[in-house]
C-alpha cells in the first residue's frame, strides 16, 4: 500500500489541475451558481472529461474502464476540489458505476457501463431517507408484485438527481430499518410512472434532489444483485464514494489554507502585514499540521480502496478516517480562513464562502464525523 | 560487479545470522543499552548484538570507515535500514553522541578531533549528553551565561547546565558556552566537549512532578578545559548548534520508531474501563466517542510517518513534514494520556500504592510526564514558529532582541 501518488497519478494530476484551472476556475463555478439552471454542472465541459478518460478510471478493462483505482480517481478529486468543479464524477461513476459493477449481472453491466464511461447516460444513488446519512434506516419498501416489485417512499438529498436518466434506488425488502440485511438495489429509470423528481436547492448550490416513489413499479431485470443482500456492495460502493469526497475536501481546504497564508502575508495592519502576529502565525501553523494529517489519512483511504490484501472491515476502517479527519480539517480550516479574512470573509465577493459552502455539504455527505468515528469503532479490533 | 542488490542479499543473510532472535522483538524502556565506559547488558544476547554490530562499524554505518565507521554510501545505509526494520531489530545501542555531536564533528572538527572524538564514539566506548539549556536560556538558547575564559592553553569554565538528560551517567559532554560576552548573544557562543571527570563537575538528578527522571543539573567550578576541545571556530558555536539541534529533530524521529511497540492502545484500555455497549450511560458513549476520535487522529499520525519515509525515499522536499512531526506527536501524547486519564477515573490517580496494578500506576507517570514532551527539545510554541516562518513563509514579527 503506497501513500504516495506515483509517477502515472501523478501525471493525471498535474494534466487535471491544468484543465479545470484553464476551464472550470472557481469562477465558473460561480457563473454557474447565479445562473441557477439545472443540471447546475456544465454537461459540456463533463464530456471533455469523459473524452478525457476520468470516468473510465476506476472500472476493470474487461468492462471498459482504465483499472486505474482510486488512488487515480483521488487525484482527480483533489483537482476537482481545487478549482470547486461540479461534476457527475461522484454520484454517476465513482457510486452508480460502481454499484453497477458490484452488483450487476453480466447484462446490467453491458447495459449500462459503457452508457456511463461515455457520458451518455447519469445514474445517481437513492439512499438517503433522513436529515444525517445512515444507509441501514433505510425504510422506503419494495414489495414483490406479480413478476416484479413496487417501491413506495421517498428519498432525499439525491446527489445530482435533477436531470438523471435513472436512479439506484436502495429499498427495503425484508427486516426492520437499522438492520443491514433486507436491503436491495433497483435500477429505477427516471421516467417510471409514480417517480416524481423535485430540486433541493441548497448552499452549494449543486444538483440535490428529493424523490417521492408513490407505487413505482418495477420488473424482476430493475433487481441490482441478489435481494435482500444489497449491503455488502452498497458499503463498498460508498466507501469509494468516501475516499473520493475526502480527496475533495482535501483539495477545497488545500485551496483554502493557501489563499489564506497568501492574504496573511500582504494584508496590512498596524503598519505590518497580518502574518507577522504570533497569534495568527500559531494558528495558520497548527491548520499545516492538521492539513499534513488530513492528507495522509485521505492517501491511505485512497491506497486502501486499491489494496486487495485488505478485508472489507480494513478497508472500510481506512475510509473512515479519511472522510472524518478531511472532513474535520477542512471544517477547522474553512473557519480560520473566513475570521483571518476579517470583514472581506463574509463578503460573498470572496470565493471563500463559497469554498466554506461547499465543504460544510461534503462534509454532510455519505456520513459526517460522528458517524465515522462510530464506524471507525466498529471496525477496529481490539487487542485483548 | 557489486549492485545494490547484491548489498541487499549480503546484509540480509547478515543480519539474519548474527542478530539474534531476542534482539528482534519489541524493545521495552529498560532493554535499552546505552554505549559508554562501562556497558550494562541484561543479557547475553545483547552484548552478542552490541559486539557483532560494533565490529562491523554498523553503530555509524555511512561514517568513514578510517574513522571506525561502516564507511556505507547513503544507499546502502538506507538498504540497511530498511532490512534492520524488516527483521524488526533492535539498534545495538543508544548513543546521544553518534546521533547529534558526531555529524557535527565530522563536519566541522579538525583532522585529530575527529580521530580522537570519533573513533571511540563509533566504538560506543562512550556515553555523550548535552550542555544546552540553563535555567535562563531555555528556549532563548543564545542567551546562554555558562562562561569559557581562555587562560592560555586551556579555557576556565563556570556556570550551570540544566535537562541534561543522563548528565550523571555520562562520561563525556558537549557544551555551548559564551567565549565573548561583549558581541551580540549568537556571536560569543562556542561548543565545547568536557570529560565529565574533569574537577568542579558536579551533576545533580532532577525531581519532576512524575517523580525521579535521568534530567540532570550539571554544576561548573573552574572547571579546566584543554583549548584542543573546542570544537569549530571560536565563537562560531552557534551555527554547530542549530547543526546539533538538526541531527537532534532526526535522531528523535528515529527514536519514535523505536518506541512505537510500547505505545498504550486507547481502543482496548476503553474496553477494558468501560461499560460494554449495551450498559453504557450517555456520559459513556460521550466518553468513547472522545477515545475513538483521539485514536484516529493517532492513526493520521502514524500514516503520516510513513507517508514521510515514503517521501524520502522518492526523494521528494519533506522539510514540512519534519516541521510538524515533534510538534504534534508530543501534544498528542499529551491529549491522548488525559483522555485515558478520564476513562481510568481514579485508578489513573494512584501513587506508590498497591492497590493499583503496575501498569495503572505506569500510566499515571506516563501522564504526568508527558508535560514535559511539549517543552523540551523545542517547546511546541518554538515548533510553531518554526512552521509559520520556515515552512509557511510569514513574515518576522517585532521580536526582543
Amino acid at each position: 500500500m503506497s501513500l504516495v501518488y506515483s509517477e502515472e497519478q501523478r501525471l493525471l494530476a498535474d494534466t487535471a489541475a491544468e484543465f479545470l484551472q484553464a476551464r472550470s476556475p472557481v469562477a465558473a463555478q460561480r457563473r454557474l451558481r447565479d445562473e441557477g439552471a439545472a443540471p447546475r454542472f456544465d454537461d459540456a465541459l463533463w464530456k471533455e472529461m469523459v473524452g478525457m478518460g476520468w470516468s473510465a478510471i476506476p472500472f476493470p478493462e474487461d468492462l471498459g474502464g482504465l483499472a486505474f483505482g482510486c488512488m487515480g480517481l483521488g487525484a482527480v478529486f483533489e483537482a476537482l476540489g481545487r478549482n470547486l468543479a461540479a461534476t457527475p464524477l461522484l454520484s454517476s461513476i465513482v457510486l452508480g458505476g460502481t454499484l453497477i459493477e458490484l452488483a450487476g449481472s453480466g447484462a446490467q453491466q453491458a447495459e449500462w457501463m459503457p452508457l456511463l464511461i461515455a457520458g451518455d447516460k447519469r445514474i445517481a444513488l437513492a439512499l438517503d431517507e433522513h436529515a444525517r446519512h445512515d444507509p441501514a434506516a433505510t425504510a422506503l419498501r419494495a414489495e414483490r408484485r406479480d413478476t416484479g416489485y413496487v417501491l413506495q417512499g421517498e428519498k432525499v438529498f439525491v446527489a445530482d438527481g435533477q436531470g438523471a436518466d435513472a436512479f439506484v434506488v436502495v429499498a427495503r425488502t425484508g427486516g426492520m430499518p437499522g438492520e443491514r440485511e433486507g436491503l436491495s438495489l433497483f435500477v429505477v429509470p427516471a421516467h417510471a410512472l409514480g417517480l416524481n423528481v423535485s430540486a433541493t436547492g441548497m448552499i452549494d448550490s449543486r444538483n440535490h434532489a428529493r424523490l417521492r416513489l408513490d407505487g413505482v413499479r418495477v420488473d424482476a431485470g430493475a433487481l441490482l444483485g441478489v435481494e435482500g443482500q444489497a449491503w455488502t456492495a452498497l458499503d463498498a460502493a460508498l466507501d469509494r464514494g468516501r475516499v473520493c469526497l475526502a480527496a475533495e475536501l482535501l483539495g477545497m481546504t488545500q485551496n483554502l489554507f493557501d489563499t489564506t497564508v497568501e492574504y496573511l502575508k500582504t494584508r496590512v495592519q498596524f503598519d505590518v502585514p497580518i502574518g507577522s502576529f504570533q497569534a495568527l502565525q500559531h494558528r495558520a501553523a497548527w491548520c499545516y499540521a492538521h492539513l499534513q494529517l488530513a492528507r495522509s489519512a485521505v492517501m491511505a483511504g485512497l491506497a486502501a480502496m486499491d489494496d486487495p490484501t485488505l478485508d472489507a472491515a480494513g478497508r472500510a476502517r481506512l475510509a473512515s478516517l479519511a472522510k472524518w479527519k478531511a472532513g474535520d480539517v477542512a471544517h477547522r480550516i474553512s473557519r480560520e480562513a473566513v475570521q483571518m479574512h476579517g470583514g472581506m470573509g463574509v463578503t460573498d465577493e470572496l470565493d471563500v464562502g463559497l469554498f466554506l459552502k461547499r465543504i460544510r455539504v461534503a462534509q454532510a455527505l455519505l456520513g459526517d464525523g460522528d458517524f465515522h468515528v462510530q464506524r471507525y469503532g466498529d471496525m477496529t479490533p481490539v487487542e485483548a | 560487479m557489486s549492485t545494490i542488490e547484491d548489498f541487499r542479499r549480503e546484509t540480509r543473510a547478515w543480519l539474519e545470522a548474527n542478530c539474534p532472535p531476542s534482539m528482534r522483538t519489541p524493545m521495552p524502556d529498560g532493554e535499552l543499552v546505552w554505549g559508554g565506559r562501562t556497558v550494562e547488558f541484561r543479557t547475553e544476547d545483547q552484548r552478542l548484538w552490541f559486539e557483532r554490530m560494533r565490529d562491523k562499524g554498523w553503530f555509524c554505518p555511512d561514517w568513514p570507515a578510517e574513522y571506525g565507521g561502516g564507511g556505507l554510501s547513503a544507499e546502502q545505509n538506507a538498504v540497511l535500514e530498511s532490512e534492520m526494520r524488516r527483521l524488526h531489530c533492535r539498534p545495538p545501542q543508544i548513543n546521544l553522541g553518534i546521533w547529534m555531536l558526531g555529524p557535527v564533528v565530522l563536519e566541522f572538527g579538525s583532522e585529530e578531533q575527529k580521530r580522537e572524538l570519533i573513533t571511540p564514539m563509533a566504538r560506543g566506548e562512550i556515553r555523550w549528553c548535552q550542555g544546552f539549556s540553563e535555567p535562563n536560556a531555555g528556549s532563548d538558547l543564545a542567551s546562554l551565561k555558562t562562561s569559557a575564559v581562555d587562560e592560555g592553553d586551556h579555557f576556565v569554565v563556570n556556570g550551570t547546565k540544566i535537562w541534561t538528560s543522563y548528565g550523571d551517567k555520562s562520561d563525556w559532554m558537549y557544551m555551548l558556552v559564551r567565549t565573548d560576552p561583549n558581541v551580540p548573544k549568537q556571536q560569543g557562543i562556542s561548543l565545547l566537549v568536557v570529560d565529565m571527570k574533569s574537577p568542579g563537575i558536579e551533576a545533580r538528578p532532577i525531581d519532576l512532578i512524575s517523580g525521579k527522571s535521568s534530567f540532570c543539573q550539571v554544576f561548573f567550578d573552574n572547571v579546566k578545559v584543554p583549548k584542543h576541545q573546542l570544537v569549530g571556530p571560536l565563537n562560531g558555536g552557534w551555527t554547530l548548534a542549530k547543526a546539533l539541534l538538526q541531527h537532534e529533530r532526526r535522531a528523535m524521529s528515529k527514536f519514535g520508531e523505536f518506541s512505537l511497540p510500547n505505545h498504550v492502545d486507547l481502543l482496548s484500555m476503553a474496553g477494558r474501563y468501560l461499560p460494554p455497549a449495551d450498559a453504557a450511560s450517555t456520559a459513556d458513549v460521550a466518553l468513547r466517542a472522545r477515545v475513538l476520535a483521539m485514536a484516529m487522529d493517532e492513526h493520521a499520525y502514524t500514516i503520516t510517518t510513513q507517508r514521510m519515509g515514503e517521501e524520502m525515499r522518492t526523494r521528494q522536499d519533506v522539510s514540512g513534514l519534519m516541521a510538524i512531526m515533534k510538534l504534534v506527536h508530543s501534544e498528542q501524547e499529551k491529549d491522548k494520556l488525559e483522555v485515558l486519564l478520564d476513562v481510568m477515573g481514579h485508578r489513573a490517580l494512584g501513587w506508590e500504592d498497591e492497590a493499583f496494578d503496575s501498569s495503572e500506576l505506569a500510566l499515571t507517570r506516563a501522564w504526568l510526564g508527558s508535560f514535559a514532551q511539549t517543552i523540551a527539545g523545542g517547546s511546541s510554541e518554538v515548533q510553531l514558529n518554526v512552521i509559520a516562518k520556515r515552512v509557511l513563509g510569514l513574515p518576522e514579527g517585532k521580536q526582543g532582541k
